[in-house]
């Protein structure tokens, strides 16, 4: 008989209660075993009523984070070993509203991704027959940490400030729309302005800097978030001081 | 709270827990950021402070000597105290997050955050030097 070890999963069934309870289930303990993994096998061989969200389980489709333990993590990249001898507690991500069991509402999140224009705004557009919008290995070089999002929101669920103030757009928003800010092909740095410079945009942010560290792809959106500020205070200086040069 | 809520398919009862007050009080990065901030309290004291030594300094050498008294009070050196750690800690970790905020590039590479932190680290000590040359150079 294997080692086992015992996770609590939360369970949300809307039809049936008005508040999570924990569930705790016995799996088998595999030193290659990821909290996904256990998932799978609760689902598959325990209790096949058990809600989760999950696609690659390889750390690239950023469907499967959860808190575990307390911490948001990719339960695809988190290794059971990490908590022997256990129990494990997975939960949803934090601050999201809970539909069933471990599935968060993302709409929220969408919206906000969306209201930045995520997408390469071009000054002109270029027929075809022109060829493609170039850019150098040193241009690439200074979005290419931003562009590694994976929209796994995790950072969301690290971030106080999107807890308290649901209406904060957030450090993977911001940092995708420093992405294409900082992009040599874009020209939409004002027209993602509006949006980021209001006070639930980069100025809601108060540096906490988690949503940094429990990053999976090492995206540093608490740095976009401080970078965007010093190049808005510039800007706003800039306007100030010279006001004939506003456009 | 016991009353099971009807389930209606297009209406789903999404749970949305509430964030605690106390959310910063389980974990150290949070506690430490709310300390960060608290500081900045005590970074205005100490403005308010040489404000007030200023004040006395220009109301003449009576008034200067009392400031000075109220200074040597326990209680004032405790506070004062208090005040050097948080001020301490307010410079040192946002020294430590500037290279966050600052990235500078020299000729397409990214200039290392040991550089970015150690500059402002160099600035204070060539102004507090410069400061405790002024006043102990009497």
């Amino acid at each position: 008989m294997a080692d086992m070890i015992t996770l609590e999963v939360m369970r949300y069934r809307p039809e049936q209660e008005t508040e999570p309870t924990f569930q705790g289930y016995e799996v088998p303990f595999h030193a290659d075993w990821v909290v996904l993994d256990a998932l799978n096998y609760i689902k598959d061989r325990l209790d096949g009523s058990l809600s989760y969200r999950w696609s690659c389980r390889m750390g690239v489709c950023g469907s499967c984070g959860m808190m575990v333990n307390g911490e948001p993590q990719l339960t695809c990249a988190t290794f059971l070993s990490q908590y022997l001898p256990g129990p494990i507690r997975v939960e949803p991500l934090r601050y999201f509203p809970i539909m069933r069991d471990l599935v968060i509402d993302m709409t929220d999140f969408m919206g906000k991704l969306q209201s930045v224009k995520p997408w390469i705004i071009p000054g002109e557009e270029k027929p075809l027959s022109q060829g493609e919008y170039l850019q150098t290995p040193e241009e690439l070089d200074v979005y290419k940490q931003f562009s590694m999002c994976i929209n796994c929101m995790l950072c969301y669920a690290a971030c106080p400030v999107y807890g308290l103030d649901p209406q904060f757009i957030g450090p993977a928003a911001i940092a995708l729309a420093q992405r294409y800010n900082m992009d040599s092909r874009d020209h939409g740095t004002s027209q993602r302005l509006d949006m980021l410079s209001q006070h639930e945009g980069i100025w809601g942010c108060t540096f906490v800097g988690e949503c940094s560290k429990v990053c999976p792809k090492e995206v540093d959106p608490a740095g976009a978030i401080q970078q965007y500020k010093l190049t808005a205070t510039k800007e706003w200086f800039k306007a100030f001081l010279m006001p004939w040069g506003a456009k | 709270m016991n009353e099971i809520p009807a389930y209606t398919a297009y209406h789903p009862r999404w749970y949305r827990p509430r964030v605690s007050t106390y959310w910063w009080l389980w974990r150290w990065a949070y506690l430490k950021f709310i300390l960060r901030e608290l500081s900045s309290v005590f970074v205005a004291y100490f403005v308010v402070l040489i404000l007030l030594q200023l004040r006395a300094l220009s109301h003449g050498p009576e008034a200067y000597a009392a400031f000075q008294e109220w200074l040597q009070m326990p209680l004032v050196i405790a506070l004062n105290g208090v005040s050097l750690l948080f001020v301490l800690f307010h410079t040192i970790t946002w020294f430590n997050l500037a290279p966050r905020a600052m990235v500078m590039r020299v000729r397409g590479k990214r200039v290392p955050d040991l550089l970015i932190s150690g500059s402002n680290y160099v600035a204070w000590l060539v102004v507090s030097v410069a400061v405790a040359w002024l006043i102990l150079r009497g």
